[in-house]
């Protein structure tokens, strides 16, 4: 299993990155952790004629934390990013879900913007942006591009990202203040592709009734879904009602089966994962949850 | 078809500076074992999920055969070989695999080990439950496992009363 | 005074290498070797048209490209069919690259070699193959169905037919009080080292030999399959067993394609070849095994007694039968496990299917019958409302039967007759292991807590040990060291240190003066392999006995030079000593010189020893009739039939009531291999029995679909457990040794992985109240029982 021959770039900058990509038509694909992409090319199943080498690239290599967002490089690995307490503070949920994202080995080399730009349905991340309502940032020659989250992602495997344009990086808002987020995911393995996977931000008033409850479910259909559960929010104490919890996830989602699980089993994980999740996130905005 | 062009890729592998020239597609794994020699690393799934080929990249546990060895240029890499005590005599983590029987066929365990090492840099003192996680990325077929996670506490033990020893170069 | 090696936890000799990278597995030599790579059919069934090479040769570092024309003589032959079978009337196997026909997806049909594996499958991605797709058959039903055919000349796919019983059991059955009908699937699975297969040959032109090194259970019988195969007079080829990353089975058979194409390569083209198989070709063109479908009938009495039991089972035995009905027959013998049923009939059929072939994986057919007597024994018990141990008790064979003939013949050809064995106290701590007498109170206290747990049992025999024979060799050099060979091979089960162990029990030497080499026919030429549990047994005895008639060569030689009587000698730490009197001894390494009287002194020991030669009588000769030079020796161990070993496995499970996950809580062996040699070495062989069990039950299949696609070739979609999924393995002993060799041994490498499947099904059902036929078993088909059930 060993990769067809490819010519190497190595540009020096992003400008020169983006030039080569641009140059190249659709025949050049992009190295950045290569998690996904080298085995894809060890089988034979994808091979790039050029391969275009972000690794190297220090302008690529932020995470960017400010008052309003936390704007991470298509250099960034996922290990850094899930470690860095500015990180955690402002937008939990991506730490949460990157725990989840296959072994800390992998963490190491992949990058958070790869992952986003490869576009698993069953990937964690880009439930985190949907959910979030983040924004992937996309130049080419010519200038950039913000595409939001909601735009972005097409299909399976399947982004807005153009022939020719690179995704420099990708932006999460902050979590509101007092929200709580948790991100719960049932594998067959540790570290496999989530059977489903369920990213929740829940925001409660000072007397800890929900006021928010949103989430993304992953590997319910061609894309993550993104639900607003709020509606399902009943009574004084502001808690959410299960069966119309259940009733909201249901509407949104459409597994399909594979080997591992029946599209069945899949919604009855898609019911249960919003409701755990929803409830850590609850307890953690009720607990305070992420100060300002 | 005409050869395949070249390229050059200079690391230091285990605290030597190694320079080859290879074709941009040759993995890091194949580097390592065919063109350095070094064949303690190994070769099981060459697509990431079983770990047997991890080694260490500028510190950081990673799968050298997720790797093209040109994307690593100027890299420090440690490998099994490098995790060896500087008088060459087993390292904490490999003598604890040893005495805990955490190998049978052998074939797994260069990538535990390098796991192991890093892990235990930043964790100086796992719990069973930590232990047994830090290696749940790694496939055993032989071992059950069992073993290995014994070998990970007791290398624990030793790695804290000697900080110093077994640190690769 | 040393200490006992023999059941000491000694750390191992191969680990020092091992740990520190420096194993020598097969892809590890070889650097200057040319490297092969294979084009496989992407078909499940299909007739090859033309190949088309055309492309390929402007690949740069492609040395040469074959395909069947080019094989000659026998190579053009199918390989050979290892183990013929009465029964098996319709054998098959395949050609070494794909003839007119493919078989499965994977299938062997033209070699590339080249300067590198890189530019060797550039190449091979450039041949261009064209095939007349045929229909698949898929699965045991449509095997059987047999709307298609796999192979023409076969009827009704069926590969073999064959029948065992003890009497009447349908009539037994049929006037039983109580009778139950069960249907019962295991699903494909497969060995899955870590370490795939590989070949490297290098033919030497001067000497006119040939050298190979493969990823082998068996290096004697590979060498005797390349030598008949290439032509090649036996004495010229030579295999040796490089370190082995892992068999479990898949490596024993032989010849595989690529071990004779690749000597085969190496000799034409004059340069060494290596092939190092990557995971997506272990997958798809190595082996498989565990499918199979059962059907039984089964009359009991009032108190849970089988009055007759009659088994029906379908094998998929895949594309070809290159090691015969080895499986199936096992899996109709060892069905029995403990118990003696009143009367039994086994009756199976052995089909063929457009897939991978089917050879022993660990347990070799045992884990199929031990889930169907065992889920059996429990639908008894359920029926009768017994506890599920009492209705076992009351079917046990009792030590006082012993030895217990089953009425069967089992996989050697021998009887199936049972030696040793207590299964009553086996029982006896396994219940006090996993508290079976305590868990309806833990299961009312999780209950309370909202949790879900269930226990389970099952119980296993296994025939070990099994012949013709093992043979041993061990020399004293005459530096005292000690070299010990024998002919089978090692994949990890720490045989070196195993043999060691023995040879400084017997001999009376230091253990880190013994050097242990397995699978080298260049070393030991007499041997079967490893496989079936036996090392321990087979070349265990023979390297006692081998060491044992060391040691009275050894005490006759030094009676002599002491002038002391051969009774009153003993060894102690490598020396010949009077019993108590160190001072008066000699060093073996003296003995081993003066074991072989030479005309000239060489070195230091052989002079020092003339201290001790006596002189010469000149009217004998220096040798004596039927003596030998060297302080070395030779001896076989070839029992007349195997040695059955026991064990029994209890878990307890907790289910998710909602994701319906199940985690095993606690995973319960008590484990009967006799006498054990290196303690340590056994526990690790259960642990990682017992973790094959645990993902046969619940994680590992092999999914193929209509067409024949083996749609989860790969780590990440057949799944094999990481250290997340397996529990903690408490383990007990139980040792009744084996009566029938020199050491009380009986095998333990393959037990660990027997039961699994039926005691972790037998532990669900108990905790969800469902009927749980097939294994494995995910989450999503539990849920999906689960709702089959309101």
């Amino acid at each position: 299993m060993k990769p067809s021959p490819f010519t190497y770039h190595r540009p020096a900058s992003v400008g020169e990155a983006v030039a080569t990509l641009a140059g190249l038509g659709g025949s050049g694909k992009v190295l950045a952790g290569g998690q996904s992409l080298v085995p894809l090319m060890s089988m034979r199943l994808s091979a790039p004629d050029h391969l275009i080498d972000i690794n190297g690239l220090a302008e690529l290599d932020m995470v960017e934390v400010t008052d309003g967002t936390v704007r991470i490089g298509a250099g960034a690995r996922q290990a850094r990013v899930e470690r860095d307490p500015a990180v955690r503070e402002a937008v939990p949920l991506l730490g949460q879900a990157l725990a989840n994202v296959a072994h800390p080995t992998i963490r190491n080399r992949g990058t958070v913007v790869g992952s986003l730009v490869h576009a698993d349905p069953s990937a964690e991340l880009p439930a985190v942006l949907l959910l979030l309502g983040g924004t992937m940032e996309l130049r080419f020659p010519d200038g950039v591009r913000e595409v939001a989250a909601a735009d972005f992602f097409l299909g399976p495997m399947s982004t807005a990202v153009r022939p020719g344009e690179l995704a420099v990086a990708a932006r999460f808002p902050r979590q509101p203040a007092g929200s709580g987020s948790a991100f719960v995911e049932v594998s067959r393995r540790h570290g496999d592709f989530a059977l489903c996977g369920v990213a929740a931000v829940a925001v409660t008033d000072p007397d800890g009734a929900i006021t928010s409850a949103r989430v993304a479910l992953v590997g319910v259909g061609g894309t993550a879904v993104v639900v607003d559960v709020t509606p399902a929010v009943r009574g004084s104490g502001g808690d959410l009602d299960p069966s119309a919890r259940d009733g909201l996830v249901d509407g949104h989602v459409d597994p399909e089966g594979d080997i591992h699980a029946t599209a069945d089993y899949r919604r009855q994980l898609a019911r249960v994962l919003t409701g755990r999740a929803l409830e850590q996130a609850v307890v953690g905005a009720r607990n305070g949850g992420r100060r300002r | 078809m005409t050869t395949e062009t070249q390229v050059h890729v200079s690391l230091v592998v285990n605290g030597t500076r190694r320079e080859v020239d290879v074709p941009a597609r040759r993995l890091l794994s194949d580097v390592l074992r065919h063109d350095l020699g070094l064949t303690g690393t190994h070769v099981g799934c060459e697509h990431g999920v079983c770990g047997a080929c991890t080694v260490l990249v500028d510190g950081a546990p990673m799968r050298s055969c997720l790797l093209f060895a040109v994307s690593v240029d100027g890299a420090e890499v440690t490998t099994i070989e490098g995790c060896c005590a500087a008088d060459g005599s087993l390292g904490p983590v490999q003598a604890a695999f040893r005495d805990c029987h955490a190998l049978q066929c052998g074939f797994c365990t260069p990538g535990f080990v390098t796991t192991v090492t890093a892990y235990l840099r930043e964790n100086r003192a796992p719990t069973e439950a930590e232990a047994r996680e830090a290696i749940s990325g790694n496939l055993c077929r032989c071992t059950g496992y069992q073993n290995i996670v014994a070998a990970v506490l007791k290398s624990a033990e030793a790695t804290v009363s000697e900080p110093a020893n077994g640190d690769p170069a | 005074m040393s200490t006992r090696m023999f059941g000491e936890r000694i750390t191992r000799t191969e680990d020092q290498r091992l740990v520190s990278g420096n194993g020598r597995y097969l892809d590890d030599l070889g650097h200057d070797a040319l490297e092969a790579a294979l084009v496989r059919s992407p078909h499940a069934h299909a007739r090859i048209v033309d190949i088309d090479v055309t492309d390929a040769l402007e690949v740069d570092g492609l040395v040469a490209i074959y395909t069947y024309e080019d094989l000659d003589g026998r190579m053009a032959e199918p390989l050979p069919l290892l183990i013929p079978h009465p029964s098996l009337t319709h054998g098959r196997t395949q050609y070494a690259l794909a003839r007119e026909e493919v078989n499965h997806v994977g299938e062997a049909v033209a070699m590339v070699v080249a300067r590198n594996r890189y530019l060797a499958e550039d190449a091979a991605q450039r041949i261009r193959v064209e095939y007349a797709p045929l229909p698949a058959v898929v699965g045991i039903e449509s095997a059987r169905t047999a709307d298609h055919l796999v192979h023409e000349d076969v009827p009704g796919n069926v590969a073999a037919v064959m029948v065992q019983q003890t009497g009447d059991a349908d009539a037994a059955i049929d006037s039983a009080p109580h009778v139950l009908e069960l249907e019962l699937e295991i699903e494909r699975s497969a060995s899955t080292p870590l370490e795939g297969k590989g070949v490297l040959a290098r033919w030497d032109d001067d000497d006119k030999s040939l050298l190979v090194h493969t990823s082998t259970q068996t290096a004697t019988s590979v060498r005797q399959a390349i030598a008949a195969k290439l032509g090649l007079p036996v004495d010229r080829v030579e295999v040796v067993t490089p370190d082995v990353g892992g068999g479990f089975g898949v490596k024993i058979v032989h010849p595989w394609p690529e071990e004779v194409l690749v000597p085969w390569a190496a000799c034409r083209l004059q340069q060494p070849v290596k092939w190092t198989e990557d995971r997506r070709e272990h997958f798809v063109s190595s082996a498989h095994e565990r499918g199979q479908l059962h059907h039984v009938r089964v009359g009991y009495d009032d108190d849970g007694r089988l009055l007759g039991l009659s088994v029906r089972f379908w094998h998929d035995n895949g594309a070809y039968v290159p090691y015969g009905l080895i499986v199936p027959i096992i899996t109709s013998t060892q069905l029995l496990g403990p118990y003696k049923p009143a009367v039994y009939r086994v009756e199976f059929s052995s089909l063929y299917t457009n897939t991978v072939m089917v050879t022993p994986y660990r347990g070799a057919g045992r884990p199929q019958g031990c889930f169907v007597m065992e889920r059996t024994m429990d639908a008894i018990a359920a029926e009768r409302g017994l506890d599920r141990t009492v209705v076992r008790e009351r079917n046990f064979i009792l030590p006082a039967e012993m030895p217990y003939d089953q009425g069967l013949v089992f996989q050697d050809g021998r009887q199936l007759l049972y030696d040793s064995g207590d299964y009553p106290a086996t029982l006896a701590k396994l219940k006090k292991l996993v508290g079976w007498d305590e868990f309806e109170a833990f299961r009312a206290q999780a209950a309370e807590d909202g949790r879900r747990v269930g226990i389970g049992l099952a119980c296993y025999v296994e025939g070990t040990g099994v012949g013709p024979y093992e043979g041993g060799h061990v020399r004293v050099e005459t530096d005292g060291s000690v070299v010990v060979s024998t002919g089978l091979t090692s994949q990890g089960q720490g045989h070196a240190t195993m043999l060691a162990q023995i040879v400084a029990d017997e001999l009376g030497v230091p253990f880190d003066r013994i050097r242990v080499t397995t699978g080298d026919t260049r070393r030991f030429k007499y041997a079967v392999g490893t496989f079936a549990s036996r090392t321990a047994v087979m070349s265990g005895s023979a390297v006692a006995l081998t060491a044992r008639k060391v040691r009275d060569k050894a005490l006759r030689i030094a009676s002599t030079a002491l002038e002391a009587a051969v009774e009153d000698l003993e060894i102690v730490d490598g020396r010949v000593q009077v019993a108590g009197a160190p001072e008066a001894g000699i060093d073996l390494g003296t003995v081993a010189v003066l074991s072989n009287p030479l005309r000239y002194a060489f070195d230091e020991a052989a002079g020092a020893a003339t201290q001790f030669a006596t002189p010469a009588d000149p009217n004998t000769p220096p040798v004596e009739a039927g003596e030998a030079p060297g302080l070395e020796a030779v001896d076989f161990y070839s029992p007349t039939r195997s040695t059955f070993a026991n064990g029994m496995h209890a878990v307890v499970v907790e289910t998710d009531p909602d994701t319906a996950e199940v985690r095993i809580l606690r995973y319960c062996v008590v484990h009967d291999c006799g006498t054990l040699v290196n303690p340590m070495i056994v526990e690790g062989q259960i642990h990682g029995g017992v973790a094959q069990g645990v993902g046969g039950a619940l994680y590992e299949r092999l999914v193929y679909d209509e067409h024949g696609q083996l749609l989860n070739a790969s780590f990440m979609d057949f799944l094999m457990p990481y250290a997340s999924e397996v529990p903690t393995i408490e383990i007990d002993h139980l040792v009744t040794p084996s009566p029938l060799n020199p050491l009380g041994v009986k095998g333990a490498g393959e037990a660990g992985v027997i039961p699994g499947s039926a005691a972790i099904a037998a532990a669900i059902e108990d905790a969800e109240q469902v009927t749980i036929r097939r294994m494995p078993i995910s989450p999503s088909e539990l849920f999906d029982l689960r709702r089959k059930r309101t």
